[in-house]
Parts: structure tokens; C-alpha cells; sequence
């Protein structure tokens, strides 16, 4: 019995970046990877896309940055980070201390030369494979509608960008928007290498005790299982039509959700809130997939990518 | 070093879970300790039925035993399902989260000042900072009796010496732990305290010893990965769950 049994395949490969499995812990649900390595080891992983970085240090929002929801939460963190500066002098050495596969770095801004100045700096990191452009965050220049929203504004973010930049471009979608095709195939035209999709779907929460909203913020990013089919759709719709690599996000908490992703379209799968209910829940996806793939009777991977 | 997967989380057996005012409640768990290095850490407990674990500091435990003590207020949906929990009944728990109470000052007599369900954590510092030979004083601060259920007793019973503020006068001394201190001239050389913001700054600014107090929030992970509870402090931003729940006094910025 052990003869015939081989070694499933869950290798994937980006726009040439190889991913030993498609696991990939989602931007803001891991930090650096070096504080979850204190609860396993992280080397497990396909890759880490890391917690959304900016040109300035940021502190982000006021608290409560947190509310329940049914199937999820809604968080209003707003992209506190130390900065490109600091992440490339501390976060990533103590990222690369333990851990060793290719980094996609998530890079926010607040207009397009902060975008540049950003990805130009983190090009030049040699871990980091992808550079993941997260599009969700206010324009200022635009008057405070995210980039993301409009494919005008993705395409010449994405435009000014690829200029500086030698790895591949992926653009994080947001779902808030009325044709995501659009926006994606905004992006490819302009030069994006793939898409990831989708970031939160913008939701609220109020107590009707006090009669405020939970966020301080009043409003915040909803995530978790229960927007798990929203995203499924949202990849098979853009899969199909706009042609680069899709990394599916949204709700993925389980090696089945993994494999109903891929497929949907999705090359590699991000995890965000499943991470932050159980710090384990990365480690558990990869473990289980083989076993689900055996179920399944899926040798490879790659061979279900888009098969929906 | 990673810690051991089944220290961090795991499922725990209710003991016991039992009301003991309007509102607090105490639950008896029995399971792995081994997480717990500090009194002042806190559990994440997954509520079945809701997604976001909900944040109890641990008010009492024993590796011993293998047992959890964990004091809690009716709040919200999280903690009214907690406490229909039964005897029996499983709970996944995140262990021994957050960095605890500093035991290793050199304070002689450390005052413990808690405020409402802040009092919990202050029972297990209690019984620690005994063993280290100091001599302790516990002050507890309530509303009104109603919110008082005797906690002052379980400290005695740990050789705490134990005294009760209400603000309305109904049992102890009238008025907030600062005017036990007063009334009874306690000399105190540092304090631990855990309670309401407005009862930590008022500790924080009014105090001319040294101190600590342990502060709550709502949290998204409990572990240092999400940013949710981020504070801003003297030492730049803090995670609470993780860099805290316990702040030097001088380390919080009160505005």
C-alpha cells in the first residue's frame, strides 16, 4: 500500500516565483512572521504577505479597532506600521531569521509618488518575491476615494510603479466596487503581473446600548468565513477574464477552503482572520491539505487552478 | 523557542461556573497550566458561536491542580454564553497570554489596587508576592455593595491583608481606593493596580511611588498579531496584548 501512495504535488508557482504550497498568510494577520513563529515553525509556509507598510511611520487609529461580527470581525486598524524605512532595516532581518521562502511585501500610500518611493526601496530586498500593491487605502490626491475603487486611479498607480520595479507587481483589490473585472483588467493593462483579491469588505457595527458605533473609526474592514463566498466569486469572475495569476483571499479558514479557492482561479490562497482566531490555523491548513487532496484525489496542486 | 502547541491552546474542562453577584461570575477550569508564567496573564477563550475569542485575565491558577480560575462580568453576548456554560462543558482556550505582573522589584510592601472585575488578576499576585517575602496589601474598589461578593475574604485567606472601598459607602470605606490608603494610612513602596482607565490615571498621576497597572481592551487575536489594541506610550506604540496587559506607570500617556 505505501508503494503506490506518492507524494502530492503542492507547489505553485507566481509569475515564476515558486511557492513550496499556496498557504500564505494574509497582510495585517502576522505581522513580520517572527512573533507567530514562537508558535510554530513558519519555514512551513508558502509565503508571508506582510503587514502593509508606508512611506512614514504610522500609528493608525484609535481603539476599539475590533468588533465582532456573525462569521467574522470588521477591524479598523489603519495600517499602523513602522514604516519602509524600519521594515527594511528591522522588520525583515529579523523576518529572515526564521523564515526562508519568498516574502510578498504588501505596500500601501496615500498617493502615487508614496507608492513609488515604497516599491522602488522594497524591489531592492533579495527574500522579497512579489511586491503586493494594496490599492484600498484613501487617496489623498483623488480627494479620499481609495485608488482601488476607480480604474483610472489603479491604472496610473499601477503605470508609476511598474516603472521602478523589477519583481512582480500584484494588485490587492477591493471588493467595494461595482465591477471588479474593471477594476482588474485596469490593472493588467496597465502592467500588473497578477491580482489578489479580494481585501475587506468595508462593514459596521453599532451598540445599541450607547448608541455609537463599536469602531472608533465608525466604520471598519469585514472579514472572516462569512465573506468567504463573496471572494470565491469575485476570483472565478476575475480568473477568467483578465488573464495573471489571482491570489484568492477572503474568509479562507480550512484546506478545503484552500482547495475550493484554487478551484475557483486562485494560484495561491492568503489567510487572514482565521489566523487571529487561531494562531495555528496556517500551520493546520497545510497539514490537512494532502490528506483532503488524497480525498479529493488530487495528485497536483497546479492541475485544479481555475478548473470551475 | 517555540512554546508547545498544547501548552498555548487547548481544551479545557468547566469545574465549576457559578454567579456571585448581579453581574460576576467565576469559573473553575480544569487542564494545561503549563503556559502560565506570570499572575496577571490572561486567557483567550473561543465562545462557541462567536467568531473573536474574548480576552479574562486569569485570576487565580495552580500547576499543581492543573486549574484555571477565571472572574468575569456579564458584559456583552460573549460573556452572558460563558455563563450558561455547565459543569462538564469544553472550552478552547489561548493560554497564558500577555506579559504578567513584575514580581521582582524591590518593594516590601506592595500595594494591590483593584477597581470592580480588575480586582481578579491582583488574587494571584497576591499569593506571589508572598512567597517572595514581601507583605502585600490588597485594596479593592467597588461601586456599591451589590458589586462586592467577599473577595476581600479569598485574599485573606491567602495571608493578604484586604480592605473594600465603595463609592457610594455601602460597605467599606466611602469613596476610591486612594481614600482607604488615606484612611487607614497605609505606607505602600509600589503598587499593582488593575480597575477602569480613569481609575488607573488617577493611581498613575496621583501615587509618588512606583507602580504598574494592567490594562484591558477590546483585542482581535490576544497574541501580537493583528494591531487591534494598540497604545501609544512613552516607548513608542505598545501592543496591549502582548507587549502588555501590564504598563510601568511612567510608560502610559494619559490625556
Amino acid at each position: 500500500m505505501e508503494m503506490r501512495k506518492t507524494t502530492p504535488d503542492l507547489s505553485v508557482t507566481l509569475s515564476g516565483v515558486t511557492l513550496r504550497n499556496p498557504v500564505v498568510p494574509a497582510s495585517g494577520c502576522f505581522g513580520f512572521g517572527y512573533g507567530m513563529s514562537e508558535f510554530y515553525d513558519i519555514d512551513i509556509l508558502g509565503s508571508i504577505s506582510f503587514k502593509g507598510t508606508t512611506r512614514d511611520p504610522r500609528f493608525g487609529n484609535p481603539l476599539p479597532r475590533v468588533a465582532e461580527c456573525s462569521a467574522g470581525l470588521i477591524n479598523s486598524v489603519g495600517l499602523q506600521n513602522p514604516g519602509i524605512d524600519a521594515v527594511i532595516a528591522e522588520e525583515l532581518p529579523r523576518m529572515r531569521e526564521v523564515f526562508h521562502q519568498p516574502i510578498i511585501a504588501n505596500i500601501s500610500g496615500f498617493s502615487i509618488d508614496e507608492y513609488v518611493e515604497c516599491c522602488e526601496k522594497i524591489n531592492g530586498e533579495e527574500q522579497v518575491a512579489i511586491i503586493e500593491l494594496n490599492v484600498s487605502c484613501p487617496n489623498v490626491h483623488g480627494g479620499g476615494m481609495s485608488f482601488g475603487t476607480c480604474c483610472d486611479s489603479v491604472a496610473d498607480v499601477v503605470r508609476e510603479v511598474k516603472k521602478v520595479v523589477t519583481k512582480p507587481l500584484y494588485v490587492k483589490l477591493t471588493p467595494n466596487v461595482t465591477d471588479i473585472v474593471a477594476i482588474g483588467r485596469s490593472a493588467v493593462e496597465a502592467g500588473a503581473d497578477g491580482l489578489c483579491l479580494i481585501n475587506t469588505l468595508l462593514g459596521m457595527r453599532i451598540d445599541i446600548k450607547t448608541r455609537r458605533p463599536v469602531i472608533a473609526n465608525r466604520m471598519g474592514g469585514f472579514s472572516g468565513p462569512a465573506v468567504f463566498p463573496v471572494a470565491v466569486r469575485m476570483v472565478n469572475q476575475v480568473a477568467h477574464s483578465c488573464g495573471v495569476p489571482v491570489i484568492g483571499c477572503g474568509g479562507v479558514s480550512t484546506a478545503s477552503d484552500v482547495i475550493e479557492m484554487m478551484m475557483a482561479g486562485a494560484t495561491a490562497v492568503e489567510v487572514g482572520a482565521a489566523n487571529l482566531v487561531n494562531p495555528f490555523a496556517c500551520k493546520e491548513i497545510v497539514e490537512n491539505l494532502p490528506l483532503e487532496m488524497e480525498r479529493l484525489g488530487i495528485t497536483s496542486l497546479s492541475e485544479i487552478i481555475g478548473i470551475v | 523557542m517555540q512554546k508547545i502547541e498544547m501548552e498555548i491552546k487547548g481544551k479545557y474542562t468547566v469545574k465549576s461556573n457559578r454567579r456571585l453577584t448581579h453581574k460576576t461570575w467565576v469559573m473553575t477550569l480544569g487542564g494545561d497550566t503549563g503556559a502560565i508564567t506570570a499572575p496577571g496573564q490572561f486567557v483567550n477563550v473561543a465562545i462557541p458561536g462567536k467568531y473573536l475569542r474574548r480576552p479574562i485575565s486569569i485570576c487565580d491558577y495552580s500547576h499543581e491542580r492543573g486549574e484555571i480560575v477565571l472572574l468575569y462580568d456579564v458584559v456583552g453576548e460573549g460573556t452572558l454564553a460563558m455563563s450558561g456554560m455547565r459543569q462538564g462543558d469544553t472550552l478552547d482556550l489561548l493560554n497564558g497570554l500577555g506579559n504578567g505582573f513584575t514580581l521582582d522589584t524591590d518593594s516590601r510592601r506592595p500595594l494591590l489596587l483593584g477597581g470592580g472585575i480588575g480586582c481578579a488578576p491582583l488574587l494571584n499576585l497576591a499569593s506571589a508576592l508572598r512567597r517572595r517575602g514581601k507583605n502585600p496589601v490588597a485594596i479593592l474598589g467597588y461601586n456599591t455593595a451589590a458589586d462586592s461578593f467577599g473577595m476581600d475574604r479569598w485574599f485573606e485567606e491567602a495571608g493578604v491583608e484586604a480592605y473594600i472601598a465603595t463609592v457610594d459607602g455601602s460597605i467599606g470605606t466611602k469613596g476610591f481606593v486612594t481614600d482607604v490608603i488615606r484612611e487607614k494610612n497605609i505606607e505602600g513602596d509600589y503598587f499593582h493596580a488593575c480597575g477602569p482607565m480613569p481609575m488607573l490615571k488617577a493611581l498613575c498621576m496621583g501615587l509618588d511611588i512606583p507602580g504598574e497597572v494592567s490594562i484591558e481592551s477590546r483585542m482581535g487575536c490576544g497574541f501580537g498579531a493583528c494591531m487591534c489594541c494598540s497604545v501609544e506610550t512613552a516607548d513608542g506604540s505598545k501592543r496591549i496584548c502582548k507587549d502588555g496587559p501590564v504598563f510601568r506607570k511612567e510608560e502610559l500617556i494619559w490625556k
